[in-house]
Protein backbone atom coordinates (compact mmCIF):
# COMPACT_ATOMS: atom_id res chain seq x y z
CA UNK A 1 0.00 0.00 0.00
CA UNK A 2 1.16 3.22 -0.82
CA UNK A 3 1.81 6.42 1.06
CA UNK A 4 1.82 9.79 -0.27
CA UNK A 5 3.68 11.47 2.86
CA UNK A 6 1.57 13.97 4.77
CA UNK A 7 -1.00 15.10 1.80
CA UNK A 8 -3.90 13.83 3.65
CA UNK A 9 -4.08 15.34 7.10
CA UNK A 10 -2.21 18.96 6.33
CA UNK A 11 -1.36 19.35 2.81
CA UNK A 12 2.01 21.39 2.70
CA UNK A 13 2.13 25.06 1.74
CA UNK A 14 3.20 26.15 -1.40
CA UNK A 15 6.81 26.41 -1.72
CA UNK A 16 7.53 30.64 -2.01
CA UNK A 17 9.93 31.92 -4.43
CA UNK A 18 12.19 33.39 -1.78
CA UNK A 19 12.51 30.90 1.46
CA UNK A 20 9.80 31.96 4.08
CA UNK A 21 10.30 35.55 5.84
CA UNK A 22 8.53 37.00 8.40
CA UNK A 23 8.04 40.14 6.84
CA UNK A 24 5.34 40.45 4.21
CA UNK A 25 6.92 42.74 1.08
CA UNK A 26 9.23 45.66 0.38
CA UNK A 27 9.53 48.50 -2.08
CA UNK A 28 12.36 50.82 -2.91
CA UNK A 29 11.06 53.73 -4.80
CA UNK A 30 13.29 56.72 -5.89
CA UNK A 31 12.57 60.63 -5.89
CA UNK A 32 10.61 60.22 -9.23
CA UNK A 33 8.46 57.52 -8.46
CA UNK A 34 10.08 54.67 -10.18
CA UNK A 35 10.03 51.64 -8.31
CA UNK A 36 13.29 50.68 -7.99
CA UNK A 37 12.45 47.71 -6.22
CA UNK A 38 9.77 45.41 -5.03
CA UNK A 39 10.38 41.81 -2.71
CA UNK A 40 7.50 40.04 -2.25
CA UNK A 41 8.03 37.10 0.86
CA UNK A 42 4.64 36.41 2.40
CA UNK A 43 1.83 38.13 -0.04
CA UNK A 44 -1.42 35.66 -0.40
CA UNK A 45 -3.35 38.16 -1.56
CA UNK A 46 -2.52 40.20 -4.87
CA UNK A 47 -5.44 42.66 -5.81
CA UNK A 48 -3.68 45.03 -8.29
CA UNK A 49 -1.29 44.25 -11.09
CA UNK A 50 2.06 45.69 -10.43
CA UNK A 51 2.04 48.99 -12.38
CA UNK A 52 -1.01 49.93 -10.21
CA UNK A 53 0.51 48.32 -6.89
CA UNK A 54 3.24 50.60 -7.36
CA UNK A 55 1.68 53.82 -8.30
CA UNK A 56 -0.57 53.40 -5.31
CA UNK A 57 2.17 53.27 -2.95
CA UNK A 58 3.80 55.96 -3.62
CA UNK A 59 0.44 58.05 -3.96
CA UNK A 60 -0.36 56.76 -0.84
CA UNK A 61 3.17 57.74 1.08
CA UNK A 62 3.36 61.03 -1.02
CA UNK A 63 -0.39 62.30 0.17
CA UNK A 64 0.80 60.78 3.85
CA UNK A 65 4.00 63.11 3.90
CA UNK A 66 1.97 66.06 2.99
CA UNK A 67 -0.86 65.08 4.98
CA UNK A 68 1.11 64.21 8.17
CA UNK A 69 3.18 67.55 7.91
CA UNK A 70 0.38 70.12 7.62
CA UNK A 71 -1.39 68.59 10.79
CA UNK A 72 1.90 68.83 12.59
CA UNK A 73 0.69 70.98 15.62
CA UNK A 74 4.58 71.78 16.86
CA UNK A 75 5.21 73.10 13.41
CA UNK A 76 5.48 77.30 12.79
CA UNK A 77 5.51 77.09 9.12
CA UNK A 78 2.52 76.08 7.68
CA UNK A 79 2.59 75.83 3.52
CA UNK A 80 -0.65 75.24 1.58
CA UNK A 81 -1.93 72.13 1.52
CA UNK A 82 0.02 70.10 -1.52
CA UNK A 83 2.82 72.23 -1.89
CA UNK A 84 5.46 69.31 -2.20
CA UNK A 85 8.04 69.30 0.69
CA UNK A 86 11.91 68.87 0.07
CA UNK A 87 12.34 65.17 1.10
CA UNK A 88 13.49 65.15 4.73
CA UNK A 89 12.31 68.36 6.06
CA UNK A 90 9.38 69.29 8.46
CA UNK A 91 7.90 66.13 10.06
CA UNK A 92 8.20 62.74 8.30
CA UNK A 93 6.23 59.87 8.71
CA UNK A 94 7.79 56.59 10.08
CA UNK A 95 4.94 53.77 10.10
CA UNK A 96 1.67 52.99 10.44
CA UNK A 97 -0.45 49.91 11.51
CA UNK A 98 -3.54 48.28 10.82
CA UNK A 99 -4.50 45.06 12.58
CA UNK A 100 -3.27 42.77 9.94
CA UNK A 101 -0.05 44.55 9.12
CA UNK A 102 2.54 47.44 9.72
CA UNK A 103 4.26 49.62 7.37
CA UNK A 104 7.30 51.60 8.24
CA UNK A 105 8.75 54.04 6.41
CA UNK A 106 12.13 55.55 5.42
CA UNK A 107 13.02 58.53 3.13
CA UNK A 108 15.98 59.89 2.70
CA UNK A 109 16.96 63.75 2.03
CA UNK A 110 18.30 62.19 -1.56
CA UNK A 111 14.94 61.19 -2.20
CA UNK A 112 15.26 57.20 -1.73
CA UNK A 113 12.21 55.91 -0.09
CA UNK A 114 12.30 52.27 1.34
CA UNK A 115 8.61 50.73 3.13
CA UNK A 116 8.79 47.57 4.89
CA UNK A 117 5.44 46.18 5.26
CA UNK A 118 5.44 43.37 7.95
CA UNK A 119 3.24 41.46 10.91
CA UNK A 120 1.49 44.31 13.20
CA UNK A 121 3.79 43.14 16.31
CA UNK A 122 6.96 44.39 14.38
CA UNK A 123 8.73 46.83 16.84
CA UNK A 124 10.25 50.03 15.73
CA UNK A 125 11.95 49.97 11.98
CA UNK A 126 13.89 52.96 11.91
CA UNK A 127 17.25 51.38 12.38
CA UNK A 128 16.65 48.34 10.77
CA UNK A 129 15.79 50.80 7.78
CA UNK A 130 18.57 52.56 7.99
CA UNK A 131 20.65 49.73 7.79
CA UNK A 132 18.45 48.72 4.71
CA UNK A 133 19.82 52.03 3.14
CA UNK A 134 23.09 51.17 3.98
CA UNK A 135 22.79 47.89 2.30
CA UNK A 136 21.72 49.90 -0.88
CA UNK A 137 24.82 52.07 -1.12
CA UNK A 138 26.95 49.48 -0.48
CA UNK A 139 25.58 47.13 -3.11
CA UNK A 140 23.48 48.83 -5.78
CA UNK A 141 24.87 52.72 -5.56
CA UNK A 142 28.14 51.60 -5.72
CA UNK A 143 27.72 49.05 -8.52
CA UNK A 144 29.52 50.23 -11.54
CA UNK A 145 26.73 47.86 -13.13
CA UNK A 146 24.05 49.48 -11.93
CA UNK A 147 22.40 52.79 -13.83
CA UNK A 148 20.76 55.08 -11.41
CA UNK A 149 16.89 55.78 -11.58
CA UNK A 150 16.54 52.00 -13.04
CA UNK A 151 15.02 48.98 -11.13
CA UNK A 152 17.46 46.84 -9.32
CA UNK A 153 18.77 43.60 -10.47
CA UNK A 154 21.20 42.70 -8.21
CA UNK A 155 21.46 39.08 -6.91
CA UNK A 156 24.07 40.02 -4.35
CA UNK A 157 21.35 42.72 -3.01
CA UNK A 158 18.59 40.41 -3.15
CA UNK A 159 20.61 37.89 -0.77
CA UNK A 160 21.92 40.17 1.44
CA UNK A 161 18.44 41.45 1.58
CA UNK A 162 16.33 38.48 2.40
CA UNK A 163 19.04 37.45 4.95
CA UNK A 164 18.82 40.47 6.67
CA UNK A 165 14.78 41.19 6.39
CA UNK A 166 15.08 37.19 8.29
CA UNK A 167 16.76 38.40 11.43
CA UNK A 168 14.51 41.08 11.86
CA UNK A 169 12.33 39.93 14.93
CA UNK B 1 13.68 56.24 20.26
CA UNK B 2 15.56 58.93 19.53
CA UNK B 3 17.09 59.24 15.95
CA UNK B 4 21.38 59.05 15.84
CA UNK B 5 22.96 62.01 16.07
CA UNK B 6 25.22 62.79 12.88
CA UNK B 7 28.63 61.59 13.07
CA UNK B 8 31.63 64.03 12.44
CA UNK B 9 34.03 63.45 9.81
CA UNK B 10 36.60 62.30 11.55
CA UNK B 11 34.52 59.31 13.04
CA UNK B 12 33.40 58.44 9.64
CA UNK B 13 37.07 58.54 8.17
CA UNK B 14 38.17 56.48 10.67
CA UNK B 15 35.54 53.81 10.15
CA UNK B 16 35.48 53.16 6.48
CA UNK B 17 37.44 51.79 4.29
CA UNK B 18 40.78 53.61 2.49
CA UNK B 19 42.76 53.00 -0.14
CA UNK B 20 46.56 53.90 -0.18
CA UNK B 21 46.92 58.02 -0.97
CA UNK B 22 49.22 57.14 -3.68
CA UNK B 23 47.60 54.69 -5.25
CA UNK B 24 44.22 57.53 -5.29
CA UNK B 25 46.47 60.53 -6.58
CA UNK B 26 48.31 58.59 -8.98
CA UNK B 27 45.29 57.15 -10.44
CA UNK B 28 43.70 59.87 -10.51
CA UNK B 29 46.56 61.78 -12.39
CA UNK B 30 46.52 58.71 -15.06
CA UNK B 31 43.25 59.14 -15.85
CA UNK B 32 44.02 62.96 -16.50
CA UNK B 33 46.70 62.17 -18.33
CA UNK B 34 45.08 59.92 -20.84
CA UNK B 35 41.78 61.91 -21.09
CA UNK B 36 44.63 64.90 -22.44
CA UNK B 37 45.71 62.48 -25.38
CA UNK B 38 42.04 60.89 -26.00
CA UNK B 39 40.46 64.42 -26.24
CA UNK B 40 43.36 66.62 -26.94
CA UNK B 41 41.36 69.88 -26.39
CA UNK B 42 41.84 71.18 -23.02
CA UNK B 43 38.17 72.69 -22.51
CA UNK B 44 36.95 69.05 -23.42
CA UNK B 45 39.04 67.70 -20.70
CA UNK B 46 37.62 70.02 -18.52
CA UNK B 47 34.32 69.09 -19.39
CA UNK B 48 34.67 65.27 -19.12
CA UNK B 49 36.50 65.55 -15.75
CA UNK B 50 32.95 67.59 -14.85
CA UNK B 51 30.61 65.06 -16.22
CA UNK B 52 32.46 62.15 -14.87
CA UNK B 53 32.42 64.47 -11.12
CA UNK B 54 28.56 64.47 -11.76
CA UNK B 55 27.94 60.79 -12.52
CA UNK B 56 30.22 60.07 -9.53
CA UNK B 57 28.54 62.96 -7.39
CA UNK B 58 24.94 61.13 -7.54
CA UNK B 59 25.93 57.77 -6.35
CA UNK B 60 28.22 59.78 -3.41
CA UNK B 61 25.21 61.61 -1.88
CA UNK B 62 23.78 57.67 -0.79
CA UNK B 63 26.91 56.67 0.39
CA UNK B 64 27.52 60.06 2.56
CA UNK B 65 23.59 60.33 3.49
CA UNK B 66 23.78 56.97 4.85
CA UNK B 67 27.46 56.80 6.64
CA UNK B 68 27.08 60.53 7.92
CA UNK B 69 23.77 60.57 9.51
CA UNK B 70 23.02 64.26 8.77
CA UNK B 71 19.31 64.99 8.45
CA UNK B 72 18.24 67.35 5.83
CA UNK B 73 20.18 70.74 5.80
CA UNK B 74 17.84 73.86 7.13
CA UNK B 75 19.61 75.96 4.83
CA UNK B 76 22.30 76.60 1.99
CA UNK B 77 24.98 77.93 4.79
CA UNK B 78 24.26 74.42 6.41
CA UNK B 79 24.80 72.36 3.20
CA UNK B 80 27.99 74.37 2.69
CA UNK B 81 29.61 73.42 6.51
CA UNK B 82 28.30 69.92 6.39
CA UNK B 83 30.40 69.34 2.75
CA UNK B 84 33.21 71.53 3.89
CA UNK B 85 33.79 69.61 7.25
CA UNK B 86 32.19 66.22 6.90
CA UNK B 87 31.92 65.50 3.10
CA UNK B 88 35.61 66.37 2.30
CA UNK B 89 37.14 64.89 5.70
CA UNK B 90 35.22 62.11 4.92
CA UNK B 91 36.26 60.97 1.67
CA UNK B 92 39.05 62.87 0.97
CA UNK B 93 40.39 63.15 4.42
CA UNK B 94 41.30 67.03 4.42
CA UNK B 95 39.30 69.51 6.19
CA UNK B 96 38.04 72.27 4.35
CA UNK B 97 36.52 75.74 5.07
CA UNK B 98 34.19 78.20 4.08
CA UNK B 99 34.29 81.66 3.52
CA UNK B 100 33.26 84.50 1.53
CA UNK B 101 29.32 84.44 1.89
CA UNK B 102 27.62 86.88 -0.45
CA UNK B 103 24.82 89.16 0.82
CA UNK B 104 21.45 86.10 -0.01
CA UNK B 105 23.45 83.84 1.27
CA UNK B 106 23.36 81.61 -1.76
CA UNK B 107 27.50 81.91 -2.93
CA UNK B 108 30.35 81.18 -0.93
CA UNK B 109 33.67 80.12 -1.19
CA UNK B 110 35.27 76.73 -0.33
CA UNK B 111 38.51 76.69 0.58
CA UNK B 112 40.91 73.61 0.82
CA UNK B 113 44.17 73.92 2.37
CA UNK B 114 45.81 70.08 1.48
CA UNK B 115 44.32 68.40 -1.53
CA UNK B 116 44.96 64.95 -2.36
CA UNK B 117 44.45 64.63 -5.99
CA UNK B 118 47.44 67.22 -6.91
CA UNK B 119 50.30 65.59 -4.72
CA UNK B 120 53.63 65.64 -7.17
CA UNK B 121 51.33 67.21 -9.97
CA UNK B 122 53.09 70.31 -12.01
CA UNK B 123 51.13 71.78 -15.11
CA UNK B 124 53.05 71.87 -18.36
CA UNK B 125 52.96 74.64 -20.38
CA UNK B 126 50.82 73.56 -23.07
CA UNK B 127 48.09 72.66 -20.30
CA UNK B 128 47.40 75.89 -18.71
CA UNK B 129 43.65 76.07 -19.54
CA UNK B 130 43.04 72.49 -17.44
CA UNK B 131 41.38 72.36 -14.10
CA UNK B 132 43.23 69.52 -12.77
CA UNK B 133 40.65 69.08 -9.76
CA UNK B 134 37.48 69.31 -11.86
CA UNK B 135 36.58 66.17 -10.96
CA UNK B 136 35.39 67.77 -7.39
CA UNK B 137 33.18 70.23 -9.19
CA UNK B 138 31.46 67.77 -10.92
CA UNK B 139 30.86 65.52 -7.78
CA UNK B 140 29.98 68.60 -5.82
CA UNK B 141 27.09 69.40 -8.29
CA UNK B 142 26.16 65.96 -8.99
CA UNK B 143 25.80 65.46 -4.88
CA UNK B 144 23.87 68.80 -4.54
CA UNK B 145 21.57 68.03 -7.71
CA UNK B 146 20.42 64.74 -5.81
CA UNK B 147 18.97 66.71 -2.75
CA UNK B 148 17.01 68.96 -4.96
CA UNK B 149 19.29 71.95 -5.21
CA UNK B 150 20.64 73.13 -8.68
CA UNK B 151 23.80 74.51 -8.35
CA UNK B 152 26.85 75.98 -10.24
CA UNK B 153 30.20 75.04 -9.12
CA UNK B 154 33.94 77.01 -10.37
CA UNK B 155 37.49 77.41 -9.34
CA UNK B 156 38.76 80.74 -8.21
CA UNK B 157 41.79 79.50 -6.92
CA UNK B 158 43.93 76.92 -8.12
CA UNK B 159 47.71 76.13 -6.30
CA UNK B 160 48.79 74.39 -9.43
CA UNK B 161 48.46 77.95 -11.20
CA UNK B 162 50.46 79.40 -9.12
CA UNK B 163 47.53 80.47 -6.56
CA UNK B 164 48.43 80.25 -2.73
CA UNK B 165 45.49 77.53 -2.09
CA UNK B 166 42.28 75.90 -3.76
CA UNK B 167 39.41 77.47 -3.62
CA UNK B 168 35.91 76.71 -5.18
CA UNK B 169 33.07 78.78 -5.87
CA UNK B 170 29.79 77.43 -4.94
CA UNK B 171 26.68 79.34 -5.97
CA UNK B 172 22.96 77.72 -5.60
CA UNK B 173 21.04 78.41 -8.81
CA UNK B 174 17.57 77.03 -7.39
CA UNK B 175 16.24 74.75 -4.54
CA UNK B 176 13.92 72.42 -6.84
CA UNK B 177 10.92 70.40 -4.92
CA UNK B 178 9.92 67.08 -5.65
CA UNK B 179 6.89 66.81 -7.81
CA UNK B 180 4.24 64.23 -7.87
CA UNK B 181 5.27 62.33 -11.12
CA UNK B 182 2.15 61.01 -12.39
CA UNK B 183 -0.55 62.67 -13.63
CA UNK B 184 -4.08 62.87 -11.80
CA UNK B 185 -6.07 61.62 -14.44
CA UNK B 186 -4.31 58.05 -14.76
Amino acid sequence: MQFFGGSEISPSPPVPTTTGNNAHMMYVFNRNGVCLLYREWNRPLHTLNPQQDHKLMFGLLFSLKSLTAKMDPTSADKGNLGVPQLPGQGCSFHSFRTNTYKLSFMETPSGIKIILVTHPRTGDLREPLKYIYNLYVEYVAKNPLYTPGTSIRCELFNTALDQYVRSIA
Amino acid sequence: MAPAAPRSGDAIFASVERVNAELFTLTYGAIVRQLLTDLEEVEEVNKQLDQMGYNIGIRLIDEFLAKSNVSRCVDFKETAEVIAKVGFKMFLGVTASVTNWDADGTCCSIVLEDNPLVDFVELPDTCQGLYYCNILSGVIRGSLEMVSMKTEVTWIRDMLRGDDAYELQVKLLKQVPEEYPYKDDE
